[in-house]
């Protein structure tokens, strides 16, 4: 029969159902394909930290969300228009996310009375009419896998597990998906069992051909590709383009790469990334602990390496002593903090932006570091190059300050041409530099740089000593001269504020905007898309989004002044909004929220309308 | 990285122009010329040789030796040189350590840097207690000990240095003592040839916290009758008059000292430096009591196994061997690889 096709500009679907039932691995899919039709896109996928928390129950609901649209998007989307419910769990815990009016698709069979008592379902709400508000498919999603593999060679319980195969052609269906990236994609993942393959390629055909059968769904959805810059692209997560940045940074320096890292959620997806890479020459040392992992990579970056560690916020406050010998010894040192929500264990698979503070001033002494946060997934990929620029050429330790909303998101990258990438090449002190021509001076600086030299060892005639105790200038012999220790520190000190970063941009269409929203890290998609609303609405509104966080761009003052008022949405409770206060003397509006999610581009519409109606 | 100049070099060479600030009469002095005296006969030039220490007055040692050196934080030493030795496998790197930033605060990076068995000569200078910090305990002072910290005795007992070394898979240990630079320098040598991380303990003694910690073992009436000086290949007798012997008990685990007229000459156990089985090392670690009698000195174990250097750089280098592009290419391949799509 043929189906009515009708076309949207913008859809957001959450895949949700069970730890154990792939629903990452569907959303990837389903982005992959998605990519491949040139639509814009971003994904949140959002999980629990168990592995397999008790099936059928809330806490092991794991689900996916992709926004894909016809025009440039800047977030995941704020509610599914589409939900898939494997379960009941999954139903009950996205439901309240729903608009009225929103298609979820339920798998029938999981709807037993043991799975809906488990959650606390007295009646399946499929048969009441709780669910009247919305537009139910109901689907017998695993007894129509299983009877649709029911030739193949594979046991019962494999031929279940490919529901998530079934649903996932369902959706590339209704959406009109090109699919073929999925059957290369099935065949690379099961090469070493090829029946696994065909019955995963069967599954997937079993619901397209559904879709196109059953009366049940009577439309199909297409949404045409977006008008994007012409290049070559290819849909990327945070910690991915973090790690390819980090081999880019490698490549563009000539320095071997050292990577010391502890498994970390959510950062060791950069560890797992760079293990693969060695044919780029970079090491990675899997360290017994936090603090070896940092000490091993300040090792290796003072025998010339460029020395990275990666963490999350626990492991941060572990290294913490470290970093400060590294600002002590003026060595290149990276190191990337994948924010989850805190404090201690916290919500490790949830995002949050309260690091801020630790990375601005969580050393002993006076220990300034350069902070810098990347705004979305493929800018990770850039963000980690500058930091490894300013560490290499500062000799500096750089905080990277990601977090778990841009490191397991996912958005189209337009890729790079190589040769546009920053030079990055360093120069090892190869001869002395004091007066006589004979002595070396370890801690004589560039004076433009501020950056001491960097004498590696195996350079003959360079032999020195460095350590944590308090250096002379110049000579980098031991003091605890009261004076030196007073120029040390400011020197320090000066070292970081007089890096030059660019200057803050501001994006105001309308040239008259009175109030201005600052933010930092990934709450740019969520702001821009917020202004962008309350612009279409006929108001108008100022964004900027700081990048660098120490030191701070230096029009960053006069930007701000020139606004009658500074609003600062941050997922902490205003630590960003507390630095400008005491740096600008503004008087920001703080906007916070720490739920472990991202802002809604809708709360955060709303808040500033209730700002710009008090101007 | 310039090629070695074929000079030699003498003790002079490897001090540096720092003002030394140990205690008069401190056993650093000792080791520390000692080791300046020894560095020469490596034929490694001073530029390829790193000193890593952490903190305490042993982990000063780094300031004084004219190469290349790094004074970092407390017990971190190991991990900090790990990340050194194994990016860079040309480097001769020395960890130099104490009991306390050893043991205590640093005991975790230390076993694992054995259990690795990266590519590091690892000196720690025992002289069971705090002397930076001016006189508490440390892990290895003995039960009952009076220090500042624990007034009426420390309730804590002490670890075996190399009991915890073998138990952490190390491939090389020794021991030796301060004031004898003859046997000091016997074993940093055997270390220093030794592929792998070489753990060596060195009774050192501190004059002003703990003097005479190990007296019995220096003092010319005791010496002989307490010290096990431990030969390859050689039976292990040891007393003024080679009255003592190292014998397997029948029926037990371990070894045990015996008078040697009462045993037959083929019962006294042949000391083997290279028996696998780390069981052996660890009995001999056991031997000495309280009072210090029966302390084994030499080295203990010394078997082969791969680096963790060799084994990374390996990697690396099959990796780098498959390689036919420039890295720029191999990037730009890298950045495209999965599935990409082109908008025209």
């Amino acid at each position: 029969m043929t189906k009515q096709i009708r076309q949207l500009d913008r859809v957001v679907i959450r895949f949700a159902g069970d730890s154990g039932d792939g629903m990452q691995l569907t959303g990837d899919r389903f982005t992959s394909e998605t990519a491949q039709l040139g639509n814009d896109i971003s994904t949140l996928p959002n999980f629990p930290a168990e592995i397999r928390a008790p099936a059928g129950t809330l806490p092991g609901v794991s689900s996916f969300q992709v926004h894909f649209a016809d025009y440039d998007i800047l977030t995941p989307g704020d509610a599914p228009n589409v939900l898939v419910a494997m379960n009941p769990a999954a139903l009950k815990a996205n439901l309240a996310d729903l608009p009225r009016g929103a298609d979820i698709i339920v798998n029938t069979d999981e709807f037993t009375k043991r799975n809906l008592a488990k959650v606390g379902y007295q009646a399946s709400p499929l048969d009441d009419d709780s669910l009247a508000g919305y537009v139910v498919h109901p689907v017998a999603l695993t007894s129509m896998t299983v009877g649709a593999l029911a030739a193949h060679q594979v046991s019962k319980k494999d031929a279940e597990r490919s529901k998530n195969m079934f649903a996932l052609g369902l959706l590339s269906w209704m959406y009109s998906r090109p699919y073929e990236s999925t059957l290369r994609f099935l065949e690379r993942k099961f090469a070493a069992r090829p029946e696994l393959v065909a019955a995963n390629v069967a599954a997937f055909k079993a619901g397209w051909n559904f879709g196109e059968t059953t009366e049940d769904f009577g439309v199909r959805y297409e949404v045409k590709p977006a008008k994007m810059k012409p290049g070559t692209y290819r849909n990327i997560t945070g910690n991915a383009a973090l790690s390819l940045g980090l081999v880019a940074a490698g490549v563009r320096s000539g320095l071997p790469v050292f990577l010391g890292a502890y498994p970390i959620t959510p950062a060791s997806d950069i560890l797992h990334e760079l293990s693969k890479h060695k044919r780029f020459g970079v090491l990675t040392v899997q360290a017994e602990d936090e603090i070896a992992a940092v000490g091993a990579a300040l090792g290796a970056s003072y025998g010339g390496s460029l020395g990275v560690t990666t963490t999350s916020g626990p492991g941060v406050a572990l290294k913490s002593e470290t970093i400060s010998l590294a600002v002590a010894l003026e060595l290149p040192l990276v190191i990337v903090d994948v924010q989850r929500a805190g404090p201690s264990t916290g919500m490790p698979t949830k995002t949050e932006q309260a690091d801020l503070n630790m990375a601005l001033y969580g050393r002993h002494g006076e220990a300034p570091v350069a902070v810098i946060a990347p705004r979305s997934p493929s800018d990770c990929f850039f963000a980690a190059l500058e930091a490894a620029r300013i560490a290499l050429t500062y000799r500096t330790p750089v905080i990277l300050l990601s977090d778990n909303y841009v490191a397991n998101g996912s958005e189209p990258w337009l890729l790079p041409d190589v040769e546009s990438l920053p030079d990055l090449r360093v120069e090892f002190a190869t001869k002395p530099n004091g007066e006589d021509g004979t002595t070396f001076l370890p801690y004589l600086r560039d004076p433009e740089t501020l950056a001491r030299p960097w004498a590696i060892p195996g350079t003959a005639g360079l032999e020195h000593r460095i350590g944590g105790l308090e250096k002379a200038d110049k000579t980098g012999d031991i003091s605890y001269d009261p004076a030196n220790h007073d120029f040390m520190v400011r020197t320090r000190a000066a070292r970081i504020e007089t890096i030059p970063v660019p200057d803050i941009e501001v994006e105001d269409p309308d040239g008259d905007a009175r109030v201005l929203v600052l933010g930092w890290g990934s709450t740019y998609g969520p702001i821009g898309a917020a202004c962008r609303g309350v612009r279409q609405r006929g108001l108008s509104i100022a964004q900027a989004h700081l990048r660098h966080l120490a030191p701070m761009p230096a029009n960053l003052g006069e930007v701000l002044r020139s606004y009658d008022k500074v609003v600062i949405p941050e997922m902490n409770l205003g630590q960003l909004a507390h630095v400008i206060r005491a740096r600008y003397l503004v008087d920001a509006i703080s906007y916070n929220q720490v739920r472990g999610l991202p802002f809604t581009a809708a709360e955060l519409e709303t808040t500033l309308e209730e700002v710009l109606k008090n101007v | 990285m310039s090629e070695p100049v074929a000079v030699k070099l003498t003790a002079k060479d490897f001090k540096s122009d720092q003002e030394v600030r140990w205690c008069p009469g401190c056993g650093d002095y000792a080791i520390l010329a000692a080791i300046q005296q020894f560095m020469p006969e490596l034929n490694i030039p001073r530029e390829r040789t790193v000193f890593v220490s952490g903190i305490g007055c042993s982990s000063r040692f780094p300031y004084y030796m004219n190469t290349y050196g790094m004074h970092s934080i407390h017990g971190r030493a190991p991990a900090i040189a790990t990340g050194l030795s194994v990016s860079r496998p040309d480097l001769s790197v020395w960890v130099v350590t104490g009991d306390g930033d050893a043991l205590s605060i640093g005991g975790n990076h230390l076993i694992h840097a054995l259990r690795r068995n990266v590519n590091l000569k690892i000196l720690l200078f025992n002289n069971r207690i705090y002397g930076l910090t001016k006189g508490q305990y440390s892990p290895t002072s003995e039960v009952g000990k009076v220090t500042k910290s624990t007034p009426a005795g420390s309730a804590d007992a002490p670890f075996n240095p190399l009991s915890l070394a073998l138990g952490a898979e190390a491939s090389f240990v020794g021991r030796t003592i301060d004031s004898d630079r003859k046997h000091l320098q016997s074993v940093l040598r055997a270390a220093a040839e030794h592929e792998g991380s070489a753990f060596v303990e060195i009774y050192q003694n501190c004059n002003i916290f703990n003097d005479g910690a190990f007296e019995q073992l220096k003092d010319p009436s005791t010496r002989d009758d307490y010290l096990i000086r431990l030969e390859h290949g050689q039976p292990i007798t040891f007393g003024a008059d080679g009255q003592f012997c190292v014998v397997h008990p029948p029926g037990g685990f371990g070894l045990e000292v015996r008078d040697t007229n009462s045993v037959r000459p083929e019962e006294i156990v042949v000391h083997d430096a290279t028996v696998t089985d780390p069981a052996y090392a660890f009995a001999l670690s056991r031997l000495p009591g309280l009072d210090l009698r029966n302390t084994p000195i030499g080295v203990f174990r010394s078997v082969d196994r791969p680096s963790y250097d060799s084994v990374v750089q390996a990697q690396l280098a099959a990796a780098k061997a498959k390689v036919t592009e420039t890295p720029e290419q191999q990037l730009a391949g890298l950045l495209g690889s999965g599935d990409t799509w082109t908008i025209i």
